[in-house]
């Protein structure tokens, strides 16, 4: 397995930025993901790091080898593509079997590796069917019994769950997640789904706009997003962000005042402009309703999803914030009532560089 | 015995969750049936021309002219002997002599309720070799050129790619006529005139226009994703365009060569025009049985059978792959 390296990698197409210069390293064996919008840039960085598009420049190391100019055969990784790219003309066995006649395996060797890693996906019973009369789990299994038979040094995934129906894809992604566990293969997975990207991810990369937003763990990319974007891409629904101003230690905004802890009185004190702008964010789950809370609205629409419900509420014409309340209770439209804010889930960003404000002891 | 049952664990055994499946009802049925019963007739009556054409070939001369036209008669292969051969008529007495002699050949046999006697071979047999070598190595070699030409143009950027396109394309808006002098002048030029070669290189050139568009359709349609896949695997471009783009194309590739082939097979303007003996092809030939005397329909019939039966062949040996679909593969569109 391999540890990759991107150094100022980027791409140009005309005079348009498919992906801007980028640096980004991959440990041996880690499980990052690129997540973002469509057209973001994340499936021309994976792209670039196999080998199937050239960089305008910047340089991929693999193990500390330059590879950037080397072909695709020679960076001995494995490709698993969104619509599968099975061959239809060739057996399941023979698309299994198919990268190790380009390394001129021998037969038996053959015969061996596309039995065991046919067993490890528990496709050995359909070895001698072809993929078109596969379902789309089985074929997807195919393709990525077709990328492990070779041993690569690295897994590139191009939404390999994109194309499958949602009744297979939880399932085959807790399959990819264990597969990479047990072959502890380093891996760079490319998708727009969040959820997929939460749950597989040791790192997550999130792109928009040919960039780089912000590359952290799930858990800092959700809790604590680096900037406007990622508050509001990552979540269903994202951050709730309410611009404000910040004056006398709590923030005014539309429908109340949300207080502002000690820690982040002086970060906010020298960090922002003098009209004292500030941007609010929180996650739903930080709101509570409460008679007391911080902020009045009226209830705009309730969602129920099963284990919770999500409450909309407008505190200003045109202005909504979502709060996820217990299933049990029940709004009806209209409604008036209070939301109370947990302090220490309440980030702030900067109204003009979109990014977040640190605290001081936390790491930066 | 009830505590000995407890103790085994329960057998797991997978939830399985039942869908319903409507029934097909009979309607559909009635309508594929009706539907064949057409496509059926219309067959027959496209046909008709064909099989008359077939039975005319197999009539003696009096069944061939007679009106109202005859659709019971005895076969006899006297248009197919008289196509391939030269002959020359016998007086009366010479008939009779001829009708007592048993050492007669099987086509002399033939032709005797003629008054005929065969006194050699004709054109027609090295006419339709020729047509076999030109209709098949112009038909090979446009469909090679046009593969490559058409998988470079469907996958790398070609600088002024659609207006090379359209040149491509523009070679088959001239009307036939207005080239033909020019290219008769220039073949004869070149020593070209009468040539097999000549006319090879000229039904290439012909077919390739087509076929580049042909082929490109096909060949867009088969996703990058499968060659992409191919190079990680560890192939160069080249083996990745044989062992995957090839084989995928093989339905387009087959279309391809059955038009090339027709179109080679059948073209008549320029090889009256650019062969006389040495390279002259079957369609010119055919009209020029008619002959001294009266039509000698039944000879004509057998030519247009023998010049049909090449063309058949080809599209039977190619109609699997003309099927489309039987070959496409596992690649979902989202």
């Amino acid at each position: 397995m391999a540890t990759i390296n991107l150094r100022q990698v980027e791409k140009k197409f005309g005079s348009s930025y498919a992906v801007k210069p980028l640096d980004l390293t991959i440990k041996d064996g880690e499980f990052v993901t690129l997540l973002g919008p469509s057209g973001c840039g994340k499936t021309t960085t994976l792209r670039m790091i196999s080998g199937l598009e050239a960089v305008t420049s910047g340089q991929i190391l693999f193990d500390g080898q330059e590879v950037t100019w080397n072909h695709p055969s020679q960076r001995n990784i494995a490709f698993v593509f969104q619509f599968f790219a099975l061959y239809g003309h060739l057996t399941v066995r023979e698309n299994i079997a198919f990268p190790l006649q380009a390394e001129g395996a021998s037969r038996d060797e053959i015969k061996r590796r596309v039995l065991e890693v046919a067993q490890m996906l528990r496709i050995e019973h359909m070895l001698d069917k072809r993929p078109g009369s596969l379902s789309g789990g089985d074929q997807q299994r195919v393709a990525l019994a077709r990328a492990l038979v070779r041993r690569p040094a690295a897994f590139l995934m191009d939404e390999p769950l994109g194309a499958l129906d949602a009744e297979f894809r939880e399932g085959m992604r807790a399959e990819i997640k264990r597969l990479h566990i047990s072959q502890n293969a380093t891996t760079v997975y490319v998708t727009h789904d969040q959820v997929e990207a939460m749950a597989m991810s040791d790192r997550i990369v999130v792109m928009s706009n040919a960039e780089v937003q912000q590359a952290d763990t799930p858990t800092e990319i959700y809790h604590n997003p680096a900037n406007l974007f990622t508050a509001n891409f990552i979540g269903s629904p994202g951050m709730n962000l309410i611009a404000g101003e910040y004056r006398d230690g709590q923030v005014q905004v539309p429908g109340g005042a949300i207080p502002v802890d000690d820690g982040w009185r002086q970060v906010l004190a020298n960090g922002l402009d003098g009209d004292g702008k500030v941007i609010v964010g929180f996650r739903p789950e930080a709101a509570e309703v409460q008679p007391t809370g911080a902020l009045a609205g009226s209830v705009y629409a309730s969602d129920l999803h099963g284990g919770y419900s999500m409450l909309h509420v407008e505190i200003a014409p045109a202005q909504i914030i979502h709060a996820r309340v217990e299933r049990r209770v029940s709004f009806a439209i209209g409604d008036n009532l209070r939301l109370g804010i947990q302090p220490d889930m309440v980030r702030f960003f900067h109204p003009r560089t979109e990014k977040a404000f640190a605290k001081e002891e936390r790491r930066s | 015995m009830a505590a000995q049952v407890a103790q085994t664990p329960p057998v797991s055994t997978p939830v399985t969750i039942s869908t319903r499946v409507d029934q097909v009802g009979m309607r559909p049925l009635i309508a594929s049936w009706v539907r064949g019963i057409i496509a059926v007739l219309i067959a027959i009556v496209m046909l008709i021309p064909v099989i008359w054409m077939g039975m005319t070939a197999f009539k003696p001369l009096p069944d061939a002219v007679s009106v109202p036209p005859t659709v019971f008669f005895t076969p006899t292969l006297e248009g197919f002997v008289s196509l391939f051969t030269q002959r020359r008529q016998l007086s009366a007495e010479e008939w009779e002599a001829m009708k007592q002699r048993t050492d007669l050949s099987w086509a002399e046999q033939v032709m005797l309720p003629r008054q005929q006697t065969i006194i050699g071979e004709s054109q027609f047999g090295r006419q339709l070799l020729n047509s076999v070598i030109i209709a098949g190595s112009s038909t090979i070699l446009s469909v090679i050129f046009a593969v490559l030409s058409a998988y470079a143009f469907s996958r790398f950027r070609v600088p002024g790619k659609d207006d090379l396109l359209f040149f491509i394309l523009s070679q088959r808006m001239l009307p036939a006529v207005v080239v033909t002098v020019p290219i008769f002048l220039m073949y004869r030029q070149l020593g070209l005139y009468d040539t097999p070669l000549g006319m090879i290189l000229l039904y290439t050139s012909f077919n390739l226009s087509f076929a580049v568009w042909l082929l490109m359709g096909f060949i867009d349609e088969i996703p990058r994703e499968y060659e992409d896949a191919a190079l990680v695997d560890g192939y160069t471009r080249l083996q990745a365009f044989r062992k995957i783009v090839l084989p995928q194309a093989v339905t387009g590739i087959a279309a391809t060569t059955v038009f090339s082939f027709i179109f080679s097979w059948n073209e008549y303007a320029f090889a009256l025009l650019l062969t006389s003996d040495n390279a002259r092809t079957a369609p010119p030939s055919i009209p020029l049985i008619l002959g001294t005397g009266g039509i000698e329909w039944s000879t004509i019939a057998a030519g247009s059978m023998a010049f049909l039966i090449p063309v058949v062949i080809v599209t039977f040996a190619l109609r699997r792959h003309l099927l489309r679909g039987v070959t496409f593969g596992a690649i979902r569109k989202g």
